[in-house]
């Protein structure tokens, strides 16, 4: 009786260093996962694609323009009520560069046609969603964007526009 | 024999060496072939004994052993062709230029490369629908079933990462479109989609990405695979035996030695196809277009010819269910097949019985009729985003075309027991043919039948740029 209780509720010398020994080699397994995993991130290198960018100021883009900015992969759109958006120039079907048609007044992709209007709203699917964004400030009317993160939007917002 | 043989002590240096070093001495008897097989690292993969039936050229159509060949003369080439390349945008393109021009039978090289690799899809896809119409993966074969599909994927994964190596206008774009598609998975698509390129855009760091992993990370598992796949083929006996031919099945089937009889055979197809293979290089260049430009996507896009199924499907449904969903779901049904379609022992004839040849074609007609008037039908009349507008396009342009394919499913399923009196197996066998008939045409179409702005254009049109 004696015996069994013990098997039942202690736990023997050989158990212990049994769970141990699976617990260490269950901790080491997830130490090198979560090592490989952040090793393998992406790195980003300041002054390019992925940092602020700093776009220009605020009187160098009229009303109603839409202005390619290379090196931040994106497009300044001025609204005609003066307000910015910095539209990420790839298209959110499939990732093509989307260009700007000035006589068209719009957004065509030429992958697959989708089109967006000044503001990057949807004109023409297969695009699920509007362009997708990159956040704006404007300090003494110097323009900087942040391309590290892209904002993504199911359906385009005023709030989205900022005025200097 | 032990007194024939000089003691070592007596034998000369050349002898010794000339032992240890020269050609083997090649036994006569079937008990030294078998000793031959097992004791030799490359031939021992092969069972020392075959049944003589699974000989038959018709049976297996050699499409293993070509498959295997190719990978053999792709990790050849690729090894060559590393000496003169460089992973970095401002070199690679120029290193594939050099190819072409500066270096001895460089051009040559890249061209087997490349057509070795898109043969390889091929066949290994052949491979895996002659595995299913002999039903050769029941019981214990199912284990290396799923290693097949495994290695397909990595086979798949291996082209895909070579496709972006020369940097030009087809890979860069081709590789941003196919990468596209990872950003429809929810959550955890968009961190696989950074890691993979390293980046939000294919760059600098994608290509090192996909050089590292297409000639270390990728060929080490095919390789890994492989010797599994080939062990175990000798571990399940062989390839499968049709009852036909063998009534007391696996009792008294007529065996012969590897050696000759089967690597004879192996040998000999080789031949035929690396001549065929050279041929094909010296005659037939690789595609390259213009250096690589992320400011400019042509049009059309297209991803490679093998996702291109894939992607004509992303035209019909929302990207989540026809890029995602769908693939999954295929990948789901190959591997779950064996133990689905695991109620009976009629292995090792093609199409499981005289009524599943006709129902295989059946399928492939219905299927090529069906697939095409749905491709034409939404291209042109089905509007489901303006039929309902207010609905989210996941569900309208997603769930409902999905829920309506299946239940089309369903229905053919139904009429198939009823109109063929099909059993299990061949309902089965009719499904695999209809869906594989389907994602041949979406992969034509996608090839051939898009133009510019991914519109529907006859192949004769087609610009060629």
């Amino acid at each position: 009786m004696k015996e069994e209780e013990k098997e039942q509720t202690q736990i023997t010398r050989l158990d212990f260093l049994k769970t141990l020994w699976f617990g260490l080699g269950g901790l080491v397994t997830i130490e090198l996962g979560g090592l490989t995993v952040a090793y393998l991130q992406p790195h980003v290198t300041e002054g390019e694609f992925g940092s602020i960018i700093t776009a220009g100021n605020v009187d160098d883009f009229p009303p109603g323009s839409v202005t390619h900015i290379p090196n931040g992969r994106f497009y300044l759109s001025r609204l005609q009520d003066g307000g910015f958006l910095a539209l990420y120039q790839r298209c959110t079907h499939l990732g093509c560069n989307v260009p700007w048609d000035q006589n068209l007044g719009k957004f065509v992709c030429p992958c697959h046609n989708s089109q967006f209007t000044q503001d990057g709203d949807v004109l023409n699917p297969p695009a699920p969603r509007p362009l997708d964004l990159f956040p704006i400030t404007i300090e003494n009317g110097v323009i900087k964007v942040n391309t590290s993160k892209p904002i993504s939007r199911d359906k385009i917002n005023s709030t989205d526009v900022v005025y200097a | 024999m032990d007194k024939e043989t000089p003691s070592p002590t007596k034998s000369s240096f050349i002898t010794r060496f000339w032992k240890a070093l020269g050609p083997p001495t090649l036994p006569t008897d079937d008990r030294g072939r078998m000793r031959m097989v097992v004791d030799n690292i490359v031939l021992h993969l092969h069972p020392t004994k075959i049944p003589e039936s699974t000989l038959r050229w018709s049976y297996t159509w050699g499409l293993g052993g070509l498959a295997t060949l190719l990978v053999l003369i792709l990790g050849l080439t690729g090894t060559f062709l590393e000496l003169n390349y460089t992973p970095r945008p401002e070199q690679a393109y120029l290193d594939i230029l050099a190819l072409k021009t500066n270096v001895w039978f460089g051009d040559f090289l890249r061209n087997l490369h490349h057509w070795s690799a898109n043969l390889l899809i091929v066949v290994v896809v052949l491979h895996l629908w002659r595995v299913f119409f002999t039903a050769a993966y029941r019981d214990q074969r199912a284990n290396n079933w799923i290693i097949g599909i495994f290695m397909l994927l990595l086979v798949l994964g291996e082209n895909f990462t070579g496709y972006l190596l020369p940097w030009d206008q087809l890979a860069y774009w081709a590789i941003t479109v196919g990468t596209g598609i990872l950003s429809y998975l929810p959550i955890i698509g968009a961190p696989i989609s950074q890691t993979l390129l390293g980046g939000p855009e294919v760059s600098a760091a994608t290509l090192l990405n996909f050089y590292s992993l297409h000639i270390s990370f990728i060929p080490i598992a095919i390789l890994a695979l492989m010797s599994l796949h080939f062990w175990r083929i000798r571990k399940d006996g062989g390839l499968t035996i049709s009852k036909r031919e063998d009534p007391a099945y696996n009792t008294n089937i007529k065996r012969v030695t590897t050696i000759p009889y089967l690597v004879r055979r192996e040998l000999i197809w080789a031949l035929i196809w690396m001549g065929i293979l050279l041929f094909w290089a010296a005659l037939v260049p690789a595609p390259l277009e213009g250096i690589a430009n992320p400011e400019i996507s042509p049009n059309p896009a297209k991803a490679p010819w093998y996702f291109l199924g894939i992607q004509e499907l992303l035209l019909h449904l929302h990207p989540l269910i026809g890029g995602i969903i769908v693939p999954i779901l295929v990948v789901v049904f190959l591997l779950l097949l064996p133990f689905y379609d695991a109620d009976s022992d009629n292995v090792g004839i093609y199409f499981r019985s005289l009524r599943g040849r006709y129902l295989s074609l059946i399928a492939v007609g219905t299927s090529l009729i069906i697939t095409t008037i749905w491709l034409v039908a939404d291209e042109f009349f089905l509007n489901w985003n303006t039929w309902l507008p207010t609905w989210p396009s996941l569900v309208s342009e997603g769930i409902i075309p999905l829920a309506l394919i299946l239940l089309g499913l369903l229905i053919l399923d139904e009429l198939v027991k009823k109109w063929f009196k099909a059993n299990l197996e061949e309902r089965i066998l009719f499904f695999f043919v209809f869906l594989f008939s389907s994602l041949v045409v979406l992969t034509v179409v996608g090839i051939f039948f898009r133009g510019p702005s991914m519109s529907l254009i006859w192949p004769w049109q087609a610009t060629i740029h």
